[in-house]
């Protein structure tokens, strides 16, 4: 025996050998799933909720949409309501925002106006984003030749600038209401997105669980329906928030030009464009158009990049 | 290459024929003609002779033809018809000359800046310079031009009434409007030369220069800056055009008088040759530059050349 043997012997307590029993393992100890199964989207939402930023901006457009819905009810003045003995007054506790050359509360236009720059914004998103992907799902899914002559199209028509094309068509349908000023804005904005979507679908279908789901025997519709689509859903919901602040913006530049929204309608745009005017010597009837613009294209601008790295991880940096 | 800058001039041939036939034929298409409010009030035959002078009596292909072959012979697209007498060409070649000088202005002034404060927050990512310069390019993005420009207005002109508020033919009266133009300008160009300058950062060629051990100043300047720049040209297509027609809303604030002041009131005004020449002056101008662009992006760059 070596010394060193003698001293672990020392230092061991007699135990034994009975005392030791075999208790077996369970076979599929090792399978079981130590914590919940999560889905994609609790995962981009765990994601998302740490990026304070993206919460923020969340935080203030929620915010936003309560005053734009409940706004006008709050200030207790009709939006169109004309006061010849309050004409431009600056901020009071009568008037939050104070009152235009009209002596119309500007609290109350303000936020009715949020609902019209809104609407398009949103609406001009989601009717571009649907075009756009059904436009650019069928090029990639076709391919070869109908896919050649679709993305030449979009070609053409991204060749041209895109507010040249929102004027002429404004000018040409005198354009007035939403309706008409919708389809001047997305008539080519779906076109980017259309991109997106093809891409997306190209490099999918050339992947590997693609071909297994072929090999397997799934159908192509199964195979659009629950591999291409929600693969795609993230870019898209992605290039939608991008895209809003678009829209508001190219709508208060068309209103500004005085090509959009006509009274008594109004929108941030033609608030800041009826406020300027007057801008040398009252302020502040352009600062609160003004401020809600910016602010609204910042949020989403800020929630679209944390929706970004919440949605696609591969993409963050 | 060359049957790549042939190909690319053909298509942009297409693309402006089909540009052009499209804008006329859709002006055209309006309901009521171009001269019904100006003629409302004249007697049957002095109307004939009105609608006779300017071809419009005519089936509109027709007029497109006459169009085309004005344009491409003469180079010239038509008259005004709010201001008889006004060649279109002339005035959209005058108002243009107006508009570069601000535009020009904006657009180097704006690269500079954009592409220090790029390349000062791609260096510093993560610390303080990073943020500021985000802070400002967030801002030059997401605050509409037409609000930049009447603070701007407000502070200089109106408070500290060092600059003109309006105006044009003294060199003071450029300074606002090319300052405010060029917001938009540093704030892409700042998010861009970033992001350009990190996706090289990150390359193997740039950990071999590190690994054989050029010093940190010449790895930036030789290997980063040198790739990093390379994409940023294709930014520069829609940005040169955009000097010629100049900013729309900058122009209209300021009291400039270029094309984009001229295009807006000729839209207001209804002038419709004026909207149909304008529209393709710019069409034209955009899709020139972007094809110049990617010819000139091709040959700097070998590996565009390869694909």
């Amino acid at each position: 025996m070596t010394a060193e043997n003698k001293r672990n012997e020392a230092m061991m307590p007699d135990i034994p050998d009975e005392k030791f029993t075999i208790i077996g393992i369970d076979e599929n100890a090792g399978e079981v799933l130590a914590r919940k199964r999560i889905s994609y989207w609790q995962d981009a939402w765990r994601r998302f909720r740490e990026n304070k930023i993206a919460l923020v901006a969340a935080v203030i457009l929620i915010v936003m949409i309560f005053f734009i819905i409940f706004g006008p009810m709050i200030s207790g003045y009709e939006f169109e309501e004309i006061d010849n003995t309050a004409i431009n007054q600056g901020p009071s506790a009568k008037h939050w925002f104070g009152t235009d050359n009209l002596g119309r509360d500007l609290f109350a236009r303000v936020w009715q106006a949020g609902r019209v720059s809104l609407i398009i914004g949103l609406v001009g998103a989601f009717v571009a984003s649907i075009v756009g992907s059904i436009y650019g799902g069928i090029a990639a899914y076709f391919g070869g030749v109908v896919d050649d002559i679709m993305m030449r199209i979009v070609e053409i028509l991204l060749s041209v600038p895109y507010l040249l094309i929102v004027i002429l068509i404004s000018v040409i349908t005198d354009s007035k209401s939403l309706g008409t000023m919708l389809v001047a804005l997305t008539l080519t904005g779906w076109c980017g997105i259309a991109r997106i979507v093809r891409g997306q679908m190209l490099q999918l279908k050339s992947q590997e669980f693609v071909l297994a789901a072929n090999a397997l025997g799934v159908s192509p519709i199964r195979i659009i329906l629950k591999h291409m689509i929600p693969n795609t859903m993230s870019l898209i919901i992605v290039a939608i928030t991008f895209d809003i602040p678009g829209y508001i913006f190219s709508e208060a530049f068309l209103s500004y030009v005085g090509l959009g929204i006509q009274a008594p309608q109004t929108s941030w745009g033609a608030l800041c464009a009826a406020a300027q005017q007057n801008f040398m010597f009252y302020p502040y009837q352009l600062l609160f158009p003004g401020i809600m613009i910016a602010l609204t294209m910042l949020s989403f601008t800020l929630l679209g990049d944390g929706l970004r790295d919440a949605l696609d991880p591969k993409q963050r940096k | 290459m060359k049957k790549y800058i042939i190909k690319r001039i053909i298509y942009m041939l297409i693309t402006m024929l089909i540009i052009t036939a499209a804008t006329f034929f859709l002006m055209h298409s309006i309901p009521g003609d171009p001269l019904s409010y100006m003629a409302r009030n004249l007697p049957e035959q002095t109307r004939e002779n009105y609608y006779a002078t300017y071809g419009l009596d005519k089936p509109v292909f027709e007029q497109f033809i006459i169009f085309m072959k004005n344009l491409l012979t003469e180079g010239s697209l038509g008259e005004s018809l709010r201001y008889p007498g006004r060649s279109i060409t002339d005035t959209i070649l005058q108002n243009s000359r107006v508009s570069v000088v601000p535009g020009g202005l904006a657009l180097i002034f704006g690269l500079i800046i954009g592409i220090i404060l790029g390349i000062i927050a791609a260096l510093k990512k993560n610390k303080w310079p990073d943020y500021v310069v985000m802070f400002i390019a967030i801002v030059g993005i997401t605050v509409p031009v037409f609000i930049l420009a009447s603070l701007f207005q407000y502070v200089f002109a109106v408070r500290l009434q060092i600059l003109p508020t309006q105006g044009w033919g003294q060199p003071e009266n450029i300074i606002l409007p090319a300052v405010v133009m060029s917001f938009g300008t540093i704030a892409t160009y700042a998010r861009y030369v970033k992001s350009n300058m990190l996706d090289v950062m990150g390359q193997d060629y740039i950990l071999t220069a590190e690994a054989k051990g050029v010093s940190r100043f010449n790895v930036i300047k030789k290997h980063v800056l040198r790739n990093a720049f390379l994409p940023c040209i294709t930014l520069l297509g829609g940005q040169i055009s955009g000097i010629f027609t100049g900013s729309f809303v900058v122009e209209k604030i300021f009291g400039i008088p270029g094309l984009g002041f001229y295009y807006i009131s000729s839209i207001n005004d209804r002038d419709y040759t004026m909207i149909i020449g304008t529209t393709i002056f710019a069409a034209g101008l955009f899709i020139l530059a972007q094809l110049i662009i990617d010819i000139a992006y091709s040959l700097l760059d070998p590996r565009i050349r390869v694909q």
